[in-house]
């Protein structure tokens, strides 16, 4: 989202302004911000929308090179404007952009990688990495308080979900 | 009953505690990209989760499309906390699907195609979350959602992409506001990936000294991890808050209750009052009461009459749409009706 006033830089700072008895949200870049009595005892603001101030500087703070034409072959959401909105526009968004998407996560978000919930349809491999995980962590509880029995029951199951990983053509970690 | 008319933990400091969670339904461009009649298609398979013959959780769901919805409605919901300013922005193909407690609201044909959030009174976080993860299930259990083995669920907003959460708690810090400490607490927080919202009018201090503060990191970490991450630096918020309220009581005494008196006096008494100062003398009510200075009210009747005193709740008690002048009048007379009447209950 792009800052409301100046409209050359990424929104971070947003209210809710109630003017006249009207309801609005503004958004405003930091620097614009700034100019503004209303926000001194607030900012600085965390950022949330950094998308495309970060986009610009790429992987390794490289010139960006890829033309602003360039569509995503599912929904034809083009590059200019995912850069202008911050929005993509279908899940081969993410991986048609993924280049200039990746170091923007890695900017804004603490990883790259989900560690939560998992549909349970869709789960398969994922659900049962996570089991594994969860079972490894259970594991390393019972040894550590001995309870002994437990840990051997554990590590029964945690063999048999690790061999049907294994099948499924994946390396534990 | 919602979260302002119902009591929960912490509601000295916590107005109330929100978690969201945004999804999009697989096969379909996000709402960015999506025609018309993929929104037509995804909103008649949401709301078949929720169809009358298919109980959910037990509770009765009511269906709305924005569009049917008069401009007032439209911002007594938004006023409510119940619906985002956004889904009234997308309104030719966006509704609203909310339980009749007012607690969980599904706003479909948004920024994504789902967002689900479960709203309750007070300071309840892990509750909130504990409801909307099983109204998630069962959404689950009839669509297929956009996930991705590595990025989680996927959002239109990368921002929101992973777990898809946002949690916020809205609280009430008038004394940190007002020995001017907020400024560091906001900077401090955002080091440890939350982000704070003021709800904001003219002028320089916070309208009614509400904050809204919530999570901006959602891919890496857990929901839980998520929502422990909150609690925790809420908790440290409302100890620095709690702390700053009693020493202003232990310096100022009589003058520092003088002028939690007065709010009340004015707001008993006032013939015309603008939406600022209405907020303010929220503000010093709900202060007054939480630290049980002024005797007969609750945090929830303070509530109540803060979300009375709204332009569009107003407007739609009216019947039509007031001008300022008379709008700021005819707060006043409701708000100073109300307050008698719960005085003398
Ligand atoms: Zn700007
Ligand atoms: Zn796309």
């Amino acid at each position: 989202m792009l800052c409301e006033e100046c409209r050359q830089r990424q929104a971070t700072v947003h209210m809710t302004k109630i003017i006249n008895n009207m309801r609005s949200e503004i958004h405003l870049c930091e620097q614009c911000a700034s100019n503004h009595e209303e926000f001194a005892s607030i900012t600085p603001f965390s950022m949330n929308d950094l998308i495309a101030s970060f986009m610009d500087m790429g992987a390794g703070h490289q010139p960006f090179v890829r033309s602003a034409t360039v569509k995503c072959p599912a929904c034809g959401m083009d590059y200019a404007k995912f850069k202008k909105t911050g929005m993509l526009g279908c899940r081969e968004c993410y991986r048609h952009f993924s280049n200039e998407l990746l170091p923007v996560l890695r900017k804004i978000q603490s990883r790259t990688e989900h560690s939560g919930k998992v549909p349970k349809r869709s789960g398969s491999s994922l659900l049962l990495k996570k089991q594994i995980n969860e079972l490894r962590q259970e594991l390393k509880i019972a040894v550590e308080t001995e309870a002994f029995e437990r840990a051997a029951e554990i590590r029964d199951r945690l063999k048999a979900l690790e061999a049907s990983y294994r099948e499924q053509g994946r390396d534990i970690k | 009953m919602s979260w302002i008319e119902e009591k929960g933990p912490d509601r000295d400091v916590v107005l109330s505690s929100r978690i969201r969670l945004a999804r999009n339904i697989a096969g379909y461009p996000f709402p960015t990209m999506m025609k018309d009649s993929d929104a037509r298609e995804i909103l008649d398979v949401v709301k078949r989760c929720f169809s009358v013959s298919t109980p959910f959780s037990g509770r009765r769901y009511s269906v709305t499309h924005i569009k049917d919805l008069p401009m007032v409605d439209r911002q007594v919901l938004v006023e409510k906390h119940l619906a985002s300013i956004d889904l009234m922005q997308h309104s030719d193909v966006a509704a609203l699907i909310m339980d009749d407690r007012q607690r969980v609201t599904i706003m479909v044909n948004e920024e994504d195609h789902i967002r689900m959030q479960c709203i309750l009174p007070g300071f309840q976080l892990d509750k909130a979350w504990e409801m909307l993860d099983r109204v998630d299930d069962t959404i689950e259990a009839e669509v297929e959602y956009s996930f991705d083995d590595r990025l989680g669920y996927l959002t239109t907003c990368p921002t929101n992409v992973g777990t898809g959460l946002r949690a916020s708690v809205m609280m009430h810090l008038p004394a940190l506001t007002v020995s001017k400490q907020i400024g560091a607490v906001l900077q401090t927080i955002s080091k440890i990936g939350l982000t704070a919202r003021g709800l904001y009018g003219e002028g320089s201090e916070a309208l009614g000294n509400i904050y809204q503060i919530s999570n901006q990191i959602t891919l890496g970490p857990s929901e839980q991890d998520i929502i422990n991450n909150l609690t925790v630096a809420c908790q440290r918020i409302f100890e620095k808050e709690r702390m700053a309220q009693q020493a202003m009581l232990k310096v100022s005494g009589k003058q520092f209750e003088d002028v939690l008196w007065r709010a009340l006096g004015t707001l008993t008494h006032a013939r015309v009052m603008e939406i600022k100062e209405f907020m303010a003398l929220m503000s010093q009510l709900r202060l007054g009461v939480g630290l049980s200075i002024i005797p007969g009210l609750t945090a929830e009747n303070v509530n109540e009459l803060m979300i009375l005193g709204q332009s569009g709740v107003l407007n739609k008690r009216a019947g039509r749409e007031l001008d300022d002048a008379d709008l700021n009048v005819y707060r006043a007379e409701t708000i100073r009706n109300r307050l008698n009447e719960i005085l003398q209950a």
